[in-house]
């Protein structure tokens, strides 16, 4: 047995290796990570860690006796450059060759850049713990700050940083921010929290350029041929699943490594994460999930795949993410993208504490609660399992 | 098994309560975690790790 590699040290790498431990797993266990830190949490770090709420310290996934109880072969600091799935040998960047049984992929994204802006002194992205640093030192001389992009993550660091006293703008190439995601009357009310908050919002444009001032970010230009002045830039335009190192390994990636139901990417080789997409055996359709819940659940689908030889099970899980921005707490189950109607089952838009369901096909395709923390989660079995949208209705009884 | 609980860290996703029902609750108003049960029976071992697997928060302990 000449154990399991995993490529990638966060959420969904060390769900990997936890859970084969507990499963009973005793041979050996190569954690790899790029970055020098032990694994650490994401969430927070556009959350807690930016706003100060927490020290460093609690981004932590778990403390160092808890990893050093793992035995785990860690290497950390060091990036995998390639794979050669015939020889069944991983090769890092300090060209140490590694051999494995099973190799699990969970190498995650990165922050997709404006072009030509990667490096620029002034021009921020959110991904690591570093990042979220020199953000957070930003943030505490209350600069003006252009964010690029208004998903979550463009808008909780919005939210963040008006707290902190920022002055903010958020510019999106969407007429209406979030309503992808969330459907037009709450990426509105969204939006809206955002802009009573003294958020500059700017929609349905998009950004042509960022414009420098002595090597510094300065603004930027928009394809209206307007201009924003700022002291910094936080572009936060999306991700680029890490896959390139897989290049000429014949393992097959695209938007993600290519993967079946069960998360295997080819004879022993398998992926978990942001970095994966599979097809998800309920839903009928490939999947590659950016969120926190899911690296979690698929490192452990993944890990007791590897121990269930010729037995694998199928991952289907319901989806979820959460989001926090003021005093607004989103949580969604499931996936409300592509939906073909929406409707509330409790509270209203008004109250900013509300249920509400998504369809498609007929079928509730996800749910969604805004500061509804129970009800939502009661809500979530009419997703887990095939509800049509009368069935729905008839058992949550509505205020449509 | 002891399990215990940090109410600050709880993010109120509710995971834990989908892993083991019988163990883990919310509040009603704001979510966070109530532990129903911090000595579960042994047959409730494999959900309550799965439990605190699974918490994006980290906000479960379970000591063995």
């Amino acid at each position: 047995m000449t154990g399991v590699v995993v490529v990638g040290a966060s959420a969904a790498g060390l769900s990997v290796a936890e859970t084969l431990r507990r499963q009973g797993f005793d041979g050996r266990i190569t954690l790899i990570g790029d970055e020098p830190e032990l694994p650490y949490d994401r969430p927070p770090l556009s959350k807690e860690i930016l706003s100060g709420r927490w020290p460093d310290e609690r981004v932590w996934l778990r403390d160092e006796a808890a990893i050093a109880g793992l035995e785990l072969d860690l290497r950390l600091g060091v990036r995998a450059d390639g794979v050669d799935p015939a020889a069944k040998t991983v090769t890092l960047a300090d060209g140490v060759m590694v051999s494995y049984e099973n190799l699990v992929i969970a190498t995650g994204v990165r922050p997709r850049w404006l072009p030509g802006t990667e490096g620029v002194p002034g021009v921020h992205v959110l991904r690591t713990l570093a990042d979220a640093r020199a953000l957070k030192v930003l943030l505490a001389r209350q600069p003006r700050l252009v964010i690029v992009g208004a998903g979550f993550l463009g808008a909780e660091v919005a939210s963040v940083a008006r707290t902190a006293g920022a002055q903010v703008t958020l510019v999106s190439d969407l007429e209406a921010p979030l309503a992808d995601v969330l459907g037009r009357d709450l990426g509105a009310l969204l939006i809206g929290a955002h802009r009573e908050h003294g958020v500059e919002v700017v929609t349905g444009v998009l950004v042509e350029q960022v414009l420098t001032a002595g090597g510094r970010a300065a603004g930027v230009r928009l394809a209206d041929g307007r201009t924003i002045e700022a002291d910094a830039v936080l572009v936060s335009i999306g991700s680029v699943p890490n896959v390139e190192w897989l290049a000429g390994s014949g393992i097959e990636f695209g938007n993600g490594v290519l993967c079946d139901e069960f998360c295997q990417a080819g004879p022993g080789v398998w992926a978990a994460g942001d970095v994966a997409s599979w097809r998800h055996p309920a839903l009928g359709t490939r999947l590659r999930i950016e969120h926190r819940t899911n690296a979690a659940e698929q490192g452990m689908a993944v890990a007791r795949n590897i121990l269930a030889g010729g037995d694998p099970v199928p991952f289907a899980p319901v989806p979820y993410i959460w989001s926090d921005q003021y005093d607004l707490k989103v949580q969604i189950y499931g996936l409300p993208r592509g939906a073909d109607r929406f409707a509330l089952t409790e509270g209203s838009v008004d109250e900013r504490s509300l249920v509400g369901l998504y369809g498609k096909d007929d079928r509730v395709c996800a749910a969604v609660g805004i500061n509804k923390i129970r009800a939502v989660r009661a809500a979530r079995a009419l997703v887990a399992a095939p509800t049509s949208w009368d069935a729905a209705f008839r058992r949550e009884g509505t205020t449509v | 098994m002891h399990v215990t609980i940090d109410e600050e860290e709880c993010c109120a996703a509710g995971q834990c309560v989908l892993a083991a029902p019988e163990v883990f609750d919310q509040r009603d108003e704001d979510g966070i975690v109530v532990l129903l049960d911090a000595e579960p029976d042994e047959s409730r071992y494999a959900m309550v790790r799965d439990a605190a697997a699974v918490c994006p928060a980290l906000a479960i302990v379970v000591h063995e």
